[in-house]
């Protein structure tokens, strides 16, 4: 299995390397948003206005991490089920977006999208969010603080352990279930 | 009648939330244990360890084993001869805000059309039995969102039976698949009505993952399920594998001639509950 060191932001060349079932090693800033974040940014975008951070190269990661204890710069901050960001994402692909993170399957206009913008979705280990804090080394919130965990956050990452799952060529990593019929 | 204080309930309540939000409960730890070695997948396998090193950090530093600490649930067995002064269901909410606020816990509550977060994990979901006699049972468990948006209800009509009831179940795990977070548990409740399947199917999830139901045909039919949705390969993380699922846990209840009611409560590898007694 490839494993490729990256740093954010991604450029076409970082993801036209890129295979569903390679192993990532991502480095630099990624920001987090999820279900109410992609609201408030796709009402951004409709009403012109700036968003909170550039979506050129950008990696957004589905995640709304546990409070920080003293002394950490986060709490746990494992991956949330992608599909709730379904509705938004191809918008944001089309703007510049690179790469997203989460888990579980996305639907056909997402995968549409990352071939004809060039982007990628990783999987991260869901459930293993104490594991994952790991690999953030800072985090501060920069947008919609009062969404608490689902505030837009900038996170500085170091080595964080990703699976390519659908790619920019139309491959796909999951599994598809033996169901008779 | 024995009188228990509320604080020694809210007390209780707040240590078990952290607790259970940090420490992997061991019955799961050792299905991990058991993936981990005989997982026909490798990739599968390194989900299995990677999910073994997430419960020992999770304990040693007291992060919660996954962000999503879930919504707080709670099934609470009360003796008809207890009071609690104050009242029960003040006692445990205000254990569970407690337990959620120190111990860093995610408050994952929400207003269900303004999406506008309730600050403090409130409202707990309490579900009370009466029991005779005078004790008092409260389990806690945290349920995430992921898993239980992979849940349903469904009403089968009685003329599909066993066979209609596993069909229905195999194909939500396989609709499912890795949305959420396999290895998965399944709750399933058999009968009661469209309310009571759903109470039961969780309750269920409560009891230990290698434990065998006391009764031969509903220990059959938990075993037979548990092989058929293994079938499916979707594997530890969606990632393809022979553990999709490492227990099911079947409740029963009489229903109506008319119905056949079916709840299927998916819950992940983060199966995170806990109990006390008083
Ligand atoms: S499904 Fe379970 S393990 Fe996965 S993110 Fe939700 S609570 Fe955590």
């Amino acid at each position: 299995m490839p494993t490729y060191s990256l740093n954010t932001p991604l450029t076409d060349a970082d993801i036209e390397k890129l295979r569903a079932g390679d192993m990532v090693l991502l480095n630099g800033i990624i920001y987090s948003g999820r279900d109410a974040a992609h609201k408030k940014l796709s009402d951004l975008l409709d009403q012109g206005k700036p968003l909170p951070f550039d979506l050129k190269g950008a990696s957004i990661y589905y995640v709304g991490p546990s409070p920080a204890p003293p002394g950490r710069p986060i709490g746990s901050a494992g991956p949330t089920t992608s599909y709730r960001m379904d509705a938004y994402a191809p918008r944001l692909y089309s703007l510049g977006l690179k790469a997203s993170i989460g888990k579980g399957k996305r639907a056909d206009a997402v995968k549409q999208a990352m071939r004809d913008f060039k982007g990628v979705y990783f999987g991260a280990t869901g459930g293993a969010g104490a594991l994952l804090s790991k690999c953030i080394t800072a985090s501060k919130v920069i947008a919609f603080d009062e969404l608490g965990p689902e505030a837009v956050r900038e996170m500085t990452v170091k080595d964080f352990p990703l699976l390519v799952i659908n790619d920019a060529f139309g491959g796909e990593l999951y599994a598809k279930p033996n169901l008779e019929e | 009648m024995k009188e228990i204080k509320a604080a020694d309930i809210s007390a209780a309540v707040a240590r078990m939330c952290m607790s259970a939000n940090t420490k992997l409960p061991d019955d799961v730890r050792r299905k991990f244990e058991e993936g981990y070695k005989n997982e026909t997948s490798e990739a599968g396998r390194e989900i299995f360890r990677q999910l073994l090193e997430n419960a020992d950090l999770a304990f040693e530093t007291k992060l919660p084993l996954c962000q999503d600490c879930g919504l707080a649930v709670f099934y609470v067995e009360m003796g008809e001869d207890v009071v609690v002064p104050g009242g029960i269901n003040k006692a445990i909410t205000e254990g569970m805000v407690t337990g959620y606020k120190d111990g860093f816990l995610r408050k994952s509550s929400c207003d269900p059309l303004t999406r506008k977060n309730t600050g403090d994990n409130t409202p707990a979901i309490i579900h009370i039995d009466l029991v005779p006699g005078d004790r008092l049972k409260i389990s806690y468990m945290a349920k995430g969102g992921g898993s239980e948006n992979m849940s349903r209800v469904t009403m089968l009509a009685p003329s599909q039976g066993w066979e209609g009831i596993k069909k229905f179940v195999v194909t939500r795990v396989a609709e499912a698949g890795p949305n959420p977070c396999p290895p998965i548990i399944l709750g399933i409740g058999i009968g009661g009505t469209f309310e009571y399947a759903p109470k039961i199917a969780k309750k269920a999830l409560l009891r230990k993952l290698d434990d065998v139901h006391p009764d031969p045909q509903i220990a059959a039919m938990e075993a037979e399920l548990l092989a058929e949705v293994n079938k499916l390969g979707i594997g530890p993380m969606g990632l393809g594998g022979s553990y999709t699922c490492l227990a099911v846990k079947i409740a029963i209840a009489p229903c109506h001639i008319a119905s056949l009611p079916l709840a299927v409560n998916v819950q992940c590898h983060s199966a995170r509950h806990e109990e006390v007694e008083f």
